[in-house]
């Protein structure tokens, strides 16, 4: 006999119990610190910070663990926890040519003011599994040279700029206040500043694939890596009681300048003309993936056919964002019995008529 | 900030910050006065996923207030889990009252369903809404749409519902059926079965369409004219179930069909789960119910 269901909120209370079982596992084994999350899968809080757009390692940490290691899930955490927070002001755009940087690497000139910088990379490591890491084997400290040492390292962008060959920074439109798309809804098409913000908190599978997709020859774009720097750039806010920029702190981030070979259209003379891809912590994939991007949205503005899924504006940026896709997706598990029960309605009316149809053909037809 | 803190983050009366409400409120009052229209608002992320009632949730949150009694339904039910989960968020950051009673809540929030009882003034229906464009799979693209609606160019959507009477019989939309709002806009009911079309229309509640994903808020005013779409040889009609509901005899309401068994067994019971319980609890018996007194 079946009775309208109950106990919705009993089922619910319990399978977030099992949640936390599952996430905590075996006893026996030493609960996740914080601080091992930090130092030891910093990428990863690089990644939850950078698309969760909240720049704060130990909350992005905390997300990764309450996520039981979903990055999607920790990026969402971290995203439902930012958008509570009240918001002070804007700071000033941050001197990536001041970096320090870690690493710096450009693949359009041998050596450059600044030199290449290897870094902290995984470029050149065999992906060879490092059977001593799992017993815990002691890490050498690593060399590092004289902070004295370290010349200036300005943008290549400006390097190739002073011969006119690339296109320049350009000036912001008159009176332009920039966007925020956390605070106003999107409008298509979008600011060059608002699409990059979306970009830089898009999901990164997402770009990457629509990047590569580029490369195959879906818009192509003849890039080539004028720069990718990762390294620590100083916050500065203007405070309106002082006359002077007011520093916040320090945050790492990932600055990737593609260059792109153009011939020139209508819009614009033949020149290079430039990606752009911006992420928290470290993260090249995506800022290079962004770049990438970035570039393919600007058909518009250059003058370009647009042929290929990536440089359509309304389609990447309107599907880039990792929790309002996993949000919906998943929602298809909701209880759709309502909707179902009209179409299945619907489809017995249907195949009613069309039976009753056919059985008429077969009748007549038999007949003549 | 550091995370080790026990009060590591606090929260605002029903989650939101006062200046978010604020930007609420001032686009649910531009729907308002705009009847059907998509007002663009700054959805913010909430602590349920997109997709979930995000922008039912960041509606209600935004008007609710410390008197006012609660109820949610998803498909018609009070207790299928997402509702729960959302009455349950309210009672946790908000602190109100909540009830099942459709008659005694102030505000009500619906996934898919609107509720059997007449709602009266004085009461506010908000609904969540997956894709709040109806035109939107006819033109994927919001900068077409917004422009047919500014245009009022819809000669797309009767072509589309006279397509499907050319080829099945009959228009072949059976939920999310399209209306006109005080003659104007064409607006996306969210994705209710038409069957609860007509009670939009001279309703004397307030009805609010929130759209977190999508970040769209429209309304429908107290006593507006809600018009389904159809043509002259074609009116629009609502579904019409065989059978009365099998729990509590209810004719004239939007049933859910149980499967019972794996020979074939149905059966079909009130979707509105509070108007059945109230029904039986007046001793109203469908065959397959038993009276209150004996359970």
């Amino acid at each position: 006999m079946y009775v309208a269901v109950k106990g919705g909120e009993a089922a619910i209370r319990n399978a977030h119990r099992l949640l936390a079982d599952r996430r905590r596992g075996d006893r026996s084994v030493p609960a996740l610190r914080l601080d091992q999350i930090v130092e030891q899968l910093g990428l990863g809080v690089d990644r939850v910070m950078s698309e969760g757009s909240l720049y704060d390692r130990e909350l992005a940490a905390l997300a990764i663990v309450q996520a039981r290691g979903d990055l999607i899930e920790a990026i969402f955490l971290v995203r439902a926890y930012r958008t509570t927070l009240p918001r002070f002001g804007y700071t000033r755009p941050i001197d990536t040519a001041a970096m320090l940087a870690e690493r710096r690497v450009s693949a359009t000139y041998k050596d450059l003011p600044g030199g290449q910088v290897l870094g902290p990379t995984f470029d050149y490591t065999h992906r060879l599994l490092d059977p001593e890491l799992a017993t815990g084997a002691e890490v050498a400290q690593p060399d590092r040279r004289e902070d004295a040492d370290a010349e200036p390292m300005p943008r290549v962008s400006d390097i190739l700029g002073h011969e006119g060959l690339i296109e320049a920074d350009g000036p912001l439109p008159a009176g332009h206040v920039t966007g925020d798309i956390t605070r106003e809804p999107m409008e298509f098409p979008m600011d060059r500043d608002t699409r990059l913000q979306a970009l830089s908190r898009g999901d990164e599978g997402f770009l990457l694939a629509l990047a590569y997709s580029t490369q195959r020859g879906y818009a192509r774009s003849h890039p080539f890596v004028g720069e990718v720097r990762i390294g620590e750039v100083e916050l500065e806010l203007d405070v309106p009681e002082l006359d002077f920029p007011v520093t916040l702190g320090r945050i790492r981030v990932t600055e990737c300048q593609m260059v792109n070979q153009f011939k020139g259209s209508a819009k614009a003379p033949p020149q290079f003309t430039r990606g752009y891809g911006l992420v928290f912590g470290q993260s090249e994939r995506k800022a290079m993936a962004m770049s990438l991007c970035d570039r393919a949205l600007r058909a518009s503005e250059l003058g370009e056919d647009i042929t290929a899924a990536a440089q359509d504006e309304e389609f990447v940026i309107s599907h880039s964002d990792n929790v309002q896709a996993t949000g919906f997706v998943e929602h298809l598990k909701l209880p759709h019995y309502v909707d179902f029960q009209a179409e299945l309605d619907l489809v017995r009316r249907m195949r009613a008529e069309h039976e009753a149809k056919s059985a008429d053909e077969t009748h007549r037809e038999a007949a003549e | 900030m550091s995370t080790q803190d026990q009060n590591i983050a606090t929260y605002n009366f029903a989650y939101l910050d006062e200046q978010t409400k604020r930007m609420i409120r001032r686009a649910i009052l531009k729907g308002i006065a705009i009847p059907g229209y998509q007002v663009p608002f700054a959805s913010r992320e909430m602590p349920m996923p997109y997709g979930w009632g995000t922008g039912g949730v960041q509606v209600t949150a935004s008007i609710i207030g410390p008197d006012d009694v609660l109820k949610v339904i998803d498909q018609g039910a009070d207790d299928t889990t997402n509702a729960v989960s959302i009455r349950n968020f309210f009672r946790k950051v908000a602190d109100v009252e909540t009830t099942t009673e459709t008659a005694k809540a102030t505000i009500i929030q619906t996934r898919h369903r609107i509720p059997e009882l007449p709602l009266t003034e004085g009461q506010t229906l908000v609904y969540q809404v997956p894709i709040p464009e109806p035109l939107r799979f006819l033109a994927p693209r919001e900068t077409e749409t917004r422009k047919m609606h500014a245009l009022e160019e819809y000669g797309l959507m009767h072509v589309k519902l006279y397509e499907d009477i050319a080829r099945h019989g009959h228009i072949a939309t059976t939920y999310a059926y399209p209306v006109k709002v005080e003659g104007r806009y064409v607006m996306d009911p969210s994705p209710t079965p038409k069957f609860d079309n007509p009670k939009m229309h001279m309703s004397p509640a307030l009805q609010l369409f929130g759209a977190g994903r999508e970040k769209r808020i429209y309304a429908i005013p107290p006593f507006t004219d809600v018009v389904s779409l159809d043509f002259e040889d074609h009116p629009f009609e609502v579904q019409k179930f065989d059978k009365p509901c099998a729990l509590c005899g209810a004719e004239q309401v939007y049933l859910d069909e149980v499967v019972l068994d794996d020979r074939g067994g149905r059966m079909f019971v009130c979707s509105d789960t509070d108007h059945c319980e109230t029904r039986r609890a007046e001793g109203h018996v469908g065959e397959l119910g038993v009276k209150e007194a004996a359970e």
